[in-house]
């Protein structure tokens, strides 16, 4: 491993054990798996539907995502410009990138760490009938990949307050603006006076009709290229941010 | 390598119309401590972030071991340990896990090597007592020399220690001040600080700085002698005198300023000053028994840096 990732790995790694030296993990994974089956067995009705499929666990992770990710990624920058540690950071021989690289991904992993935990659902459904298991893995994949554009843009947001609070309410006001552009509601509102091609862009930008697709099992490369550009570009507005915030 | 390892030229810093940093010049050699004196807001924790590049300078240039540390700032980091103003730190982690983290960030992967600096600042700077304890139920003291750790642990060429004593009590402030002079020999350490007395007692050279500029840039002996008549002998009297005993008085001592004080009731104080010849307290007193004056008190005034300090920042 060469320097510049072992750096970048060194943050990873902080990061990721932050989460699990309060009693933050714990608690987030217990909200999680509690809400997702929740909702999957009584919102969902997961046995009146008598289907071998997981469509009424993963319909609900746009907006639960909504919720739990804000909550994982506030503190990311908001806490190291509260507590005055951004200092420490941006003096080490490291670059922004590394940082903000580094930081995104522990949440992610996190977050795997949560869909991974989730899995005694897989194996329920598979126990009571015969699921399309292809279709169940990717759409893990997906809710894996929003999870990590929700995640990037609350890092990219959490830069702009000392607030964890404040980063929370930014992030989930923004997803929810991300994830509504792809309802009907919304769409068929924009219909009746804008052009065809702005519709069509605002349904491209949302959360909801990709992530739609997949649990379809519909994978394809505009949908991966969503995501990942997505995150990209949260992150990349994320270095900017943090070149200019880190002194307010 | 240059003996300098410091050398900022026309650093200026403004935050909208606020001019933080004014064009100053600065050279910090090894062996150095540079003390950083000013009032609250006059730049000195600006000019430090600068330093150790966590602001951009709006203009001038900024070199760490011959390094420009704005076109190699991954570089010129590497020979800087700072310590933030208030030692802000993960205060989740444990004190070890903290150090072990800065430790690896600064490129210790070798974990033999890291492990023998860890032992070292847990020996050096006290700290075996909390080693693994969180950092937030440490107290202020303990914090401040997790601080100091963090900052040393690479052992840097360049030590930036941004009001490294404050909140500790007296103790603590004597021991930080030891260590700080004990590590100096190899280093070249800036500090900054609004007591006086600290930098009397580590700082080899002081710099005054008051509205982003530098208003001296002394020793700390020269910095009292340049801008303070030196030394005085205080002679209070009951006696009454005239201008004419003081005449006599003087002409008896043979130092250059002889004068009367003050003149309160039946109290007058003598100044006795000389800025060339040293003052010698047995012998002033010796020489004035003549005159057959009721002494109430009689003592060695020493002029410090408060003074100092108050007339250069004053005067701007």
């Amino acid at each position: 491993m060469n320097t510049y990732f072992k750096k970048t790995f060194i943050i990873f790694d902080r990061e990721l054990k932050g989460y699990f030296r309060t009693p933050l993990a714990s608690i987030f994974l217990l909200v999680f798996l509690a809400l997702s089956s929740g909702m999957t067995f009584f919102l969902g009705r997961f046995f009146e539907r008598d289907q071998a499929d997981l469509t009424a666990f993963f319909a609900w992770h746009p907006w639960l995502f909504l919720i739990l990710m804000p909550a994982i990624g506030m503190r990311l920058w908001a806490e190291e410009r509260r507590s005055g540690t951004i200092e420490l950071l941006i003096t080490l021989p490291v670059t922004n990138t590394q940082l903000v690289v580094g930081k995104f991904f522990a949440s992610w992993i996190f977050t795997l760490i949560a869909l991974i935990l989730s899995m005694p659902i897989w194996i329920t459904v598979n126990y009571l009938g015969n699921p399309d298991n292809n279709v169940i893995f990717i759409s893990y994949i997906g809710s894996w990949l929003m999870a990590g554009a929700f995640l990037a843009l609350t890092s990219c947001l959490s830069t702009l307050t000392k607030n964890q609070v404040i980063a929370f309410i930014l992030s989930s006001i923004s997803g929810f603006i991300l994830v509504m552009a792809g309802f009907g509601l919304v769409l068929s509102a924009v219909r009746s006076w804008a052009p065809i091609w702005i519709t069509e862009t605002i349904r491209s930008m949302s959360f909801l009709s990709h992530f739609n697709r997949i649990q379809m099992g519909v994978f394809d490369f505009s949908t991966l290229l969503f995501f990942v550009s997505m995150i990209v570009l949260c992150l990349w507005i994320n270095i900017q941010l943090v070149q200019i915030k880190k002194a307010d | 390598m240059s003996l300098k390892l410091i050398s900022a030229k026309n650093l200026t810093k403004s935050f909208g119309d606020f001019i933080a940093v004014d064009n100053i010049d600065l050279d910090v050699k090894r062996g150095e401590v540079l003390g950083f004196l000013g009032p609250n807001g006059a730049g000195k924790s600006t000019t430090m972030k600068m330093l150790t590049g966590f602001l951009e300078p709006d203009k001038g240039t900024i070199e760490i071991c011959d390094i420009d540390l704005q076109k190699n700032p991954l570089k010129a980091k590497e020979f800087i340990g700072y310590l933030p103003e208030g030692a802000p730190a993960y205060s989740d982690m444990e004190v070890s896990d903290f150090l072990s983290f800065v430790g690896k960030m600064r490129g210790m992967e070798d974990s033999k090597l890291l492990k023998s600096r860890l032992s070292d600042m847990a020996e050096q700077i006290n700290l075996k007592e909390v080693w693994n304890r969180p950092i937030e139920t440490l107290s202020k003291g303990f914090k401040r020399r997790v601080g100091i750790a963090q900052a040393l642990i690479h052992d840097p060429d360049i030590l930036i220690l941004d009001e490294p004593t404050d909140g500790l009590d007296p103790n603590q402030k004597y021991e930080m001040r030891n260590l700080i002079k004990n590590i100096s020999q190899n280093k070249a350490i800036v500090i900054s600080t609004h007591i006086l007395e600290e930098v009397e007692a580590v700082c080899s050279r002081a710099i005054i700085i008051a509205d982003g500029k530098i208003l001296a840039n002394e020793t700390p002996e020269n910095l009292v002698n340049k801008f303070l008549e030196g030394d005085f002998v205080s002679i209070i009297t009951s006696n009454i005198i005239d201008k004419k005993l003081i005449k006599d008085i003087k002409s008896t001592l043979n130092y250059k300023t002889v004068k009367i004080e003050s003149h309160k009731k039946n109290q007058t104080q003598i100044l006795i000053k000389d800025e060339k010849n040293k003052l010698n307290l047995n012998k002033i007193m010796n020489e004035i028994k003549k005159y057959k004056l009721d002494i109430n008190e009689a003592g060695f005034l020493k002029s410090n840096l408060d003074d100092v300090f108050r007339k250069i920042t004053q005067q701007q």
